[in-house]
């Protein structure tokens, strides 16, 4: 087999499993577009706090210690104790849980029938304050995070393909833990919008608020209920960048990488979220490896997306799946 | 005060004690009052309509009892209680079911969901076991798909339980929303101008299946309608209002004669 289609085919794969955590980013947006018709900005910005919480959290960190230190001159930084990995993912979903109904009681409960412009400057605000909060809570520095996900190179994979074509792929264990995640997350979305009374709440919110008033929802209730799970997304959006490069201020760009996704996906469709960010992520992977470094000088993966996102944006502004925008006149 | 005295119809129906009962009712939006100083009740097992030209309150009326608007002044009592105000949903919770003028619906759902929507109050297991359909969560589904069932055959819709409802006529849209309101076996069903902008075949057919559902279910109906005809027709009793006054009560035959009532309706010459 000659060298380039296997070449691809690698870069390909990686482009896959990079396509998964946009889609994890992506999946956030769309919650909260879907259910309230807030575009919020603040999404990445919650991946970072997800992530610096629980690495805090893990670690036994103090929250606010600087300015605990500040104020009353002592030197705490540490309660001395690690917390176990899963009981410390539990505490970060309960606190991404008391910030989504924090969000919703002081600030969207007093923007209801508001521009979504202002809506979205809201989240702007958001996405600053909380960045802010984050970093006076657990430091600004630069944490590893590990939760025990498994890293490095898949020697199965390895193996196995060196044997048949004589080339061995490189996968990261990671990527692929990720991905068996991210489809785990999106079959439990799915049961749970499309089974439980809470969902079926949920996509009637969605679709006509006053509707669900008068069929006994309260609206308040499912707001809370979809920033509660927008921010776990954002946690395990959080987890998966974090053990892959770090937490630090950076995980808060990747939502920029979002934005294409959305465009490509539609704002409103969870498949679109996944379709989108597969295609985002291999689609950049290959056209760096194909065109990007023979013919452009490389670094293509920057604006790639973007491109691709306008040229949606100019011929099918709805996206691939999201709903057709009908004029009617 | 409870008033617990039954009465028959003529046609033969029984009519109960008082579900609810508005006691001097004001609603005001800033300078402009909606509603002055309204009372009346509805009584269990009835089809109560509210009637008047336009702008006259009836649409705010409706409102009110469905707690979209909270009155300045005024009681609402629901079934013996004195409510206090309260949001939408909490009412809805409470077993009062509404359609809307302007139809609100779940345009993206189909029409077996928009209606299982309405029995979201009666799911009462746990989140888990309805995402899986584990234990008791699949018995609930199960009877609530009957009982909604039911109602899709009764209004005559089963056809379209499929499609979603966006892409539905006016007529069958309207007949969607009398299934979710029904579908939550609601104590007071108020019903928006069910029959603006049908034809005339369209019209007997939301009578007939009005009538039925009072018939059949035993619902206590407050409906606001247009068409004095049709009104005269449905309804047990009648109120009638005017610029935000009640200016007449009581069975359709009373209302007819009174001349409050004929001055509103047909215009009166002022000298």
């Amino acid at each position: 087999m000659p060298d380039t289609l296997l070449f691809s085919m690698e870069v390909a794969l990686n482009g896959l499993m990079a396509g998964v955590m946009y889609a994890l980013v992506a999946l956030g947006f769309v919650l909260i577009f879907k259910a309230s018709g807030i575009f919020n900005y603040a999404q990445g910005v919650m991946a970072l706090f997800a992530a610096m919480t629980l690495v805090g959290i893990q670690n036994g960190q103090v929250p606010f210690a600087h300015l605990i230190n500040a104020i009353f001159g002592t030197k705490i930084h540490h309660f001395g104790w690690q917390v176990p990995a899963l009981l410390a993912i539990l505490l970060t979903v309960l606190v991404m849980a008391v910030f989504a109904w924090a969000v919703n009681r002081f600030v969207f409960s007093k923007l209801v029938n508001q521009e979504p412009i202002i809506l979205f400057m809201a989240t702007i605000g958001l996405a600053f304050f909380l960045e802010g909060v984050a970093d006076l809570m657990w430091g600004s520095e630069i944490k590893t995070l590990d939760v025990g996900l498994p890293q490095g190179i898949n020697t199965w994979i390895d193996e196995t393909t060196l044997n048949a074509f004589g080339y061995g792929f490189f996968i990261d264990n990671l990527d692929i833990v990720a991905t068996i995640i991210a489809a785990l997350l999106v079959v439990g979305l799915v049961l749970f919008s499309q089974y439980t009374k809470q969902g079926r709440a949920l996509r009637a919110v969605a679709d006509d608020h006053q509707a669900a008033l008068s069929v006994g929802i309260s609206l308040n209730f499912i707001w809370v209920l979809v920033w509660s799970i927008a921010g776990f997304v954002a946690l395990v959006a959080g987890i998966m960048w974090g053990a892959k490069s770090g937490v630090q201020f950076s995980l808060s760009l990747i939502a920029l990488k979002a934005l294409p996704v959305l465009m490509l996906g539609g704002f409103t469709s969870i498949p679109g979220a996944i379709v989108g960010g597969l295609i985002i992520g291999v689609g950049e992977k290959l056209f760096e490896f194909l065109i990007g470094q023979p013919y452009l000088g490389g670094a293509t993966e920057n604006w790639f997306a973007y491109v691709l996102a306008l040229l949606f944006l100019v011929f099918r502004p709805q996206g691939l799946f999201g709903e057709k925008i009908i004029e009617r006149v | 005060m409870l008033d617990t005295d039954n009465f028959t119809t003529p046609d033969g129906r029984t009519i109960g004690g008082t579900v609810l009962d508005l006691r001097n009712i004001t609603l005001r939006f800033g300078g402009v009052e909606a509603i002055k100083d309204i009372s009346f009740d509805i009584r269990e097992g009835e089809i109560r309509a509210i009637i008047g030209p336009n702008g006259a309150g009836k649409s705010s009326m409706l409102n009110v009892i469905s707690g979209f608007y909270v009155p300045q002044e005024g009681e609402v009592w629901f079934r013996g209680e004195k409510r206090p105000p309260m949001k939408p949903y909490a009412v809805a919770q409470q077993g009062v079911a509404r359609t809307f003028q302007n139809i609100a619906l779940f345009e993206g759902m189909s029409v077996l969901d928009n209606v299982m929507c309405g029995r979201l109050g009666h799911m009462k297991t746990g989140l888990f076991a309805q995402a899986l359909w584990w234990g008791k969560a699949q018995a609930e589904e199960v009877e609530n798909r009957a009982a909604v069932e039911r109602i899709i055959d009764f209004l005559e819709i089963q056809a379209i339980r499929k499609t979603p409802v966006g892409r539905l006529p006016y007529g069958l849209k309207k007949r969607v929303e009398l299934a979710r309101a029904l579908a939550a076996e609601p104590s007071l069903l108020l019903l928006d101008e069910p029959m603006a902008g049908m034809n005339v075949e369209e019209k007997e057919d939301m009578s007939r299946f009005i009538l039925d559902v009072n018939d059949e279910f035993g619902t206590t109906i407050a409906l606001i309608e247009h068409d004095m005809g049709v009104v005269m027709d449905l309804s047990d009793r009648v109120v009638v209002m005017d610029y935000g006054r009640k200016i007449g009560d009581g069975t359709p035959d009373e209302v007819r004669g009174n001349q409050a009532v004929i001055d509103a309706y047909l215009g009166v010459a002022h000298d």
